[in-house]
């Protein structure tokens, strides 16, 4: 029972900060917003899980990835094949000149459904998929890469001109991939209509519960011995090989396990959307991961959510009455978040946190608790 | 390829052939600034391709003014332009530098959102100021039409003129970096930047002035890719992969390297385009490139890099 | 910011219009009949319309890499409704304009569209250009039972319930342009070339039928660039190897401007070459710059030069509204159609409810006689009749219709083109 408190739960701080989110995701959204907002946010949401992988890699493993945008797609992709697929049946097709294939094909002169879609026809298979098919992309990337000591500097540029290369591919091949345009009008998951309010709100709650888990798995990796591991790899890479230790390979492992959690985040795009298409797969959506994530503070689980949610509720109002102010706003913010508040959310937080508590005793007792809390400084602590 | 005539043939081959010198030069130009700025001080600046547009609308700038009040200057202007351009993006990059960029040379990985940050700024300033609508400036009638030296060769003046822009920039880079004592400084400054103020270098005056030539020579390069291609606020953003993929592939440290690595990714693509119609050429070209990162990650021609 | 339209009259004015207009026995029988309608009986369905607004929403991009193309289309709506307005609106309400920013991306639009559907209640939609954020909007309009008035042509290949198209179908566009270069030009080779993306793609697949099946003559290349692509390098190589009678282009964007400039620095000019393209309008030119297109033709339905009272008016009241640098491009032109096709079918449904205009759209008689293009007519199909002009560019940036063919019916599922 301790071993769950202390390593998944994250001790006091760790649980009343779960806690807090999850009142916040679970119960205030849906009470406080019209269905229309609370898909937003379900939306948002999405991200967050890009900006948790990018929390794990970037802020504990010294890891940025610039392409995280790529497992996102992937994942998106895989989803919206499978409903593109359900969508797609002969019935629902019939003005085509080759009823039963995606409408797309049939636009680029198709007239069979090529190979690798037949699989996806089956929902076991692509959920299978959405975690295999990033997580393996990310083991080539990443074993060929850390095994040959590429870091820092240049793994971004190069994970930046793989999204590059993805982007051009899936916009070129439009005949099996849809091009531009992306893979567009899903309707159904076998039979389910996810467009109808109630099957958003009970994807939104999916979606939460998922983001959820996602937060105490990589909880639990980073309390763990290899979470320390992780943290000392970043800080002194040498060392810890000098000390035995295969780097390459927690290296390997955590770009894996993001990829992975990035995906889930797509296919959780695609479901809640009911579209997917390669402007998600580019560099300008994973600088904005990594923005997220830096505006949480790059080392807090759950600061990246609240990051997340912060910039795109900012992005909507702010487009909603100054589309032209908004990009100076969000330019401004990018530099200000890395030249004055390098730890983000949480970093304002932990230092002007009992401030406020002094100020504000009462509500402090509840939230003086809850805040982000930044897992350097517990992991400073238990050692 | 049948009924064509050798001439034909050869003069096809010729053009072929300039068209990917013109693709190189066009890479090295855009490369040049960003060797300097990344491969010499180790700033990832995401917002290059936002100081090319500067350069770019400062020729715009100069052309419409130069159209109003001094229309018997228009066969000169360019020349004027190519040396504002340079001006106007090595002050702003001075600036740059001074306002934030000197305080993140330890944190590499953050100056590369910081200068995203800066590059979103730009391009809504670029916007704000010249609208949203791509602009092309009025060119001199000599930078139009091509020279043709038999019948069925066409050789595009812009092209040369690109061509001769980047070798002069190239050669002026080359001597002020490794020729110069000022080079010198920058170097040791790069190498080892304590010992370099222990040995009586003005360390942060090094670094202000070579980030402020970086961005000058993009402006320099987006001056000359109005011959080429329009302008507008969001130009820059096109560019930017492409060039830190030439800084990266030539290996960051060595300007050699910077050169033989546009000129391999200008081949390969245009040979490519030659032969495979659609959009597949540019993905061959990066696969490749990215295929041979991950077995000689530090570039072509590296030398030792610290990290 | 909720932008509402700013009238060019003031309020007193305009209602004296109204008033006058009223007066008006026959014509105005039913706009009259809107007015004394109360706000219940023309919306049975909720959208935001009162005793005297009714509110529609503009979604264009405002900013990112489409906002150079959709200014123009905006702004036209913005023109086509601050005019409908001054007349008196519509059934005696004023239109009030919320705007939206698409932002050049995708998910936006869709996010916008809902918006402007579900929460602002909004009448009717005018906006969206390229294909990708029609498609991503679509599914949205559709679910919501909205109304969107999509203003460029396009590749056809759709016909929603949920859409009026204001721009021409693909082989609308393509096949009388073709003809006519096959009669007047006496071509038979033609090299293809566009951006890569599902419009060009489309376009090509349309014209390579057209040219090998109807008019006798080959495509000796077809080529495909990314978007946002600047170097023609080798396929201006390859196209002087093949040496095609007609450059057929549906290149966009920024890859335009590099795209002329290179052919006209390659030597490859009007005097030598003929070239056609379906992708250049006066708003194009502008970064293209007119030296370097003098000669070469467009095909379109509409250009700014067009000879006749309507498009003098609509030059002269847009120059008015938006200054006297404004250039009008095709989709310009469709655009400002958009409000009108909107007021008519809601005129003659004598409501706002969607199922009701689009019930009227779909006779397949509302017509535009006051057109700047001309004459046009809504089909059955949700697309409209119109004419194609083949436009010669001068240096000044302007077309001279050498061409004007007979109105073409749409037909957005062309069969043995596909």
């Amino acid at each position: 029972m301790s071993f769950v408190y202390d390593k998944i739960m994250g001790g006091k701080k760790g649980l009343t900060g779960l806690i807090i989110l999850a009142t916040l995701i679970l119960i205030i959204f849906p009470l406080l917003l019209d269905s229309f907002r609370l898909n937003l946010v379900g939306k948002y949401l999405t991200y967050a899980f890009a900006a948790v992988s990018l929390v794990l890699l970037w802020g504990h493993g010294g890891i940025l990835s610039l392409g995280q945008g790529i497992f996102f797609g992937l994942g998106g992709y895989a989803m919206a094949m499978f409903l593109k697929l359900e969508a797609s049946s002969p019935e629902n097709t019939t003005i085509q000149s080759t009823p039963g294939i995606p409408d797309f094909m049939d636009w680029n002169q198709l007239t069979e459904l090529p190979w690798f879609w037949e699989p996806f026809s089956s929902l076991t298979f692509t959920v299978l998929a959405v975690l295999i098919i990033p997580a393996a992309f990310a083991y080539i990337i990443g074993s060929a890469m850390f095994k040959r000591r590429v870091g820092g500097v240049y793994f971004a540029i190069i994970t930046q001109v793989i999204a590059v290369i993805l982007t051009v591919l899936i916009v070129g091949q439009q005949g099996v991939t849809g091009g531009i345009n992306g893979i567009t009008d899903l309707r159904t998951l076998h039979g389910w209509d996810i467009t109808s309010d109630s099957a958003k709100t009970i994807l939104y709650f999916i979606n939460c519960g998922l983001l959820l888990t996602v937060i105490l798995a990589s909880r639990f990796i980073l309390t763990s011995k290899f979470g320390r591991i992780l943290l000392a790899v970043r800080d002194k890479e040498d060392r810890v090989r000098f000390s035995g230790y295969d780097v390459a390979n927690f290296k390997i492992f955590i770009f894996c396990f993001a990829a992975m959690i990035s995906a889930i985040g797509g296919a959780m795009f695609t479901l809640q959307v009911g579209f997917m298409s390669p402007s998600f797969v580019g560099i300008v959506p994973s600088i904005e991961m990594v923005i997220f994530a830096a505006v949480g503070g790059r080392m807090s689980l759950i600061g990246a959510v609240y990051g997340t949610l912060l910039i795109n509720f900012g992005k909507t109002a702010f487009s909603e009455s100054f589309p032209e102010m908004w990009l100076f706003l969000v330019g401004g913010l990018f530099i200000a978040v890395v030249m004055l508040f390098p730890n983000g959310l949480a970093g304002l937080w932990n230092d002007h946190g009992h401030h406020i508590t002094k100020k504000f005793a009462f509500i402090a007792k509840i939230f003086s608790k809850s805040a982000p809390q930044i897992f350097e400084k517990k992991v400073e602590d238990a050692r | 390829m049948d009924a064509y005539t050798s001439s034909e043939l050869i003069s096809i081959f010729a053009m072929q052939g300039f068209s990917g010198i013109s693709l190189f030069s066009v890479l090295l130009l855009m490369a040049l600034g960003l060797a300097i700025i990344f491969g010499q001080m180790g700033v990832i600046n995401m917002a290059h391709g936002e100081f090319m547009t500067v350069g770019a609308y400062t020729t715009y700038f100069m052309a419409t003014l130069t159209e109003t009040y001094l229309p018997s200057f228009m066969p000169y202007y360019f020349v004027f332009a190519i040396i504002m351009a340079f001006i106007v993006a090595g002050i702003l990059g001075y600036l740059v530098e001074f306002a934030f960029i000197r305080h993140l040379y330890k944190r590499p990985l953050d100056t590369l959102l910081a200068t995203w940050g800066l590059s979103l700024i730009m391009q809504q300033s670029f916007r704000s100021l010249f609208g949203a609508r791509e602009v092309s400036p009025t060119l001199p009638e000599w930078l139009l039409g091509s020279y043709q030296p038999t019948e069925t060769i066409y050789i595009p003046i812009n092209g040369m003129f690109v061509l001769g822009l980047t070798t002069v920039i190239t050669i002026g880079t080359y001597y002020l970096m490794f020729k110069s004592r000022w080079g010198l400084r920058v170097r040791a400054t790069t190498q080892n930047r304590a010992m370099s103020g222990a040995v009586g270098i003005n360390t942060k005056k090094v670094d202000r002035y070579t980030f402020a030539l970086g961005c000058g020579i993009a402006g320099i390069a987006g001056a000359a890719f109005t011959t080429i291609a329009s302008t507008g606020p969001t130009t820059g953003t096109l560019y930017i992969v492409d060039t830190f993929m030439v800084v990266v592939f030539g290996g960051a440290m060595s300007l050699f390297g910077t050169i033989a690595s546009a000129f391999s990714i200008a081949q390969t693509q245009s040979i490519l385009e030659f032969f495979i119609s659609g959009s597949m050429a540019k993905v061959y070209t990066l696969f490749a490139l990215v295929l041979i990162l991950m077995f000689k990650p530090e570039g072509l021609f590296a030398s030792k890099v610290r990290r | 910011m909720r932008k509402t339209s700013s009238s060019l009259l003031p309020n007193t004015i305009r209602r004296r219009i109204a008033k006058g207009l009223m007066a008006l026995p026959a014509a105005i029988l039913l706009s009259s009949i809107g007015m004394s309608a109360s706000a219940a009986d023309v919306n049975t369905t909720g959208l935001a319309v009162t005793d005297d607004t009714v509110t529609v929403g503009i979604l264009h991009s405002l900013t990112g890499t489409m906002a150079i193309s959709e200014t123009g289309a905006q702004e036209a709506e913005k023109l086509a409704i601050s005019q409908i307005n001054a007349m008196g609106g519509i059934l005696g309400r004023q239109i009030k304009i919320i705007q939206e920013d698409g932002a050049s991306d995708w998910p936006t639009f869709a996010e916008k569209g809902r918006k402007l559907l579900v929460q602002d209640k909004v009448a009717a939609v005018f906006g969206a250009y390229t294909s990708a954020s029609r498609k991503a909007v679509l599914p949205v309009f559709e679910k919501e039972n909205g109304l969107l008035y999509y203003p460029t042509f396009y590749e056809g290949l759709e016909q929603s319930k949920n859409v009026i198209y204001a721009g021409q179908e693909a082989t609308q566009q393509i096949l009388s342009g073709l003809d006519w270069a096959a009669k007047e030009k006496e071509a038979k080779t033609f090299y293809l070339i566009g951006s890569d993306y599902l419009w060009p793609r489309t376009a090509m697949k349309i014209a390579r039928k057209h040219i090998e099946n109807e008019l006798g003559g080959t495509v000796v290349g077809e080529d495909y660039k990314p978007l946002g692509n600047t170097q023609f390098g080798s396929v201006i190589n390859k196209i002087r190897l093949k040496k095609p009678d007609v450059i057929y282009a549906a290149v966009v964007g920024g890859s335009n401007v590099a795209w002329f400039k290179q052919l006209k620095a390659a030597g490859i000019t009007s005097k030598k070459q003929t070239l056609m393209t379906i992708s250049v309008t006066e708003d194009d030119v502008l970064g293209i710059g007119g030296e370097n297109l003098e000669g070469f033709y467009s095909v379109m339905k509409y250009f700014q030069s067009q000879d006749n009272p309507n498009n003098k008016a609509f030059v002269t009241a847009f120059k008015e509204m938006w200054g006297e640098d404004s250039v009008i491009g095709d989709g310009t032109q469709a655009a400002y159609l958009g409000p009108w096709l909107w007021k008519a079918a809601v005129e003659r449904a004598g409501s706002f409810d969607i199922d009701k205009v689009v019930a009227e759209s779909e006779k397949g008689d509302i017509e535009l006689t006051t057109a700047p293009e001309g004459y046009v007519k809504l089909h059955q199909n949700h697309h409209l009749w119109s004419k194609t002009r083949v436009g010669e560019w001068g240096k000044d940036g302007q077309a001279t219709v050498v061409y004007t063919s007979e109105l073409i019916e749409p037909n957005p599922f062309p069969a043995g083109y596909q």
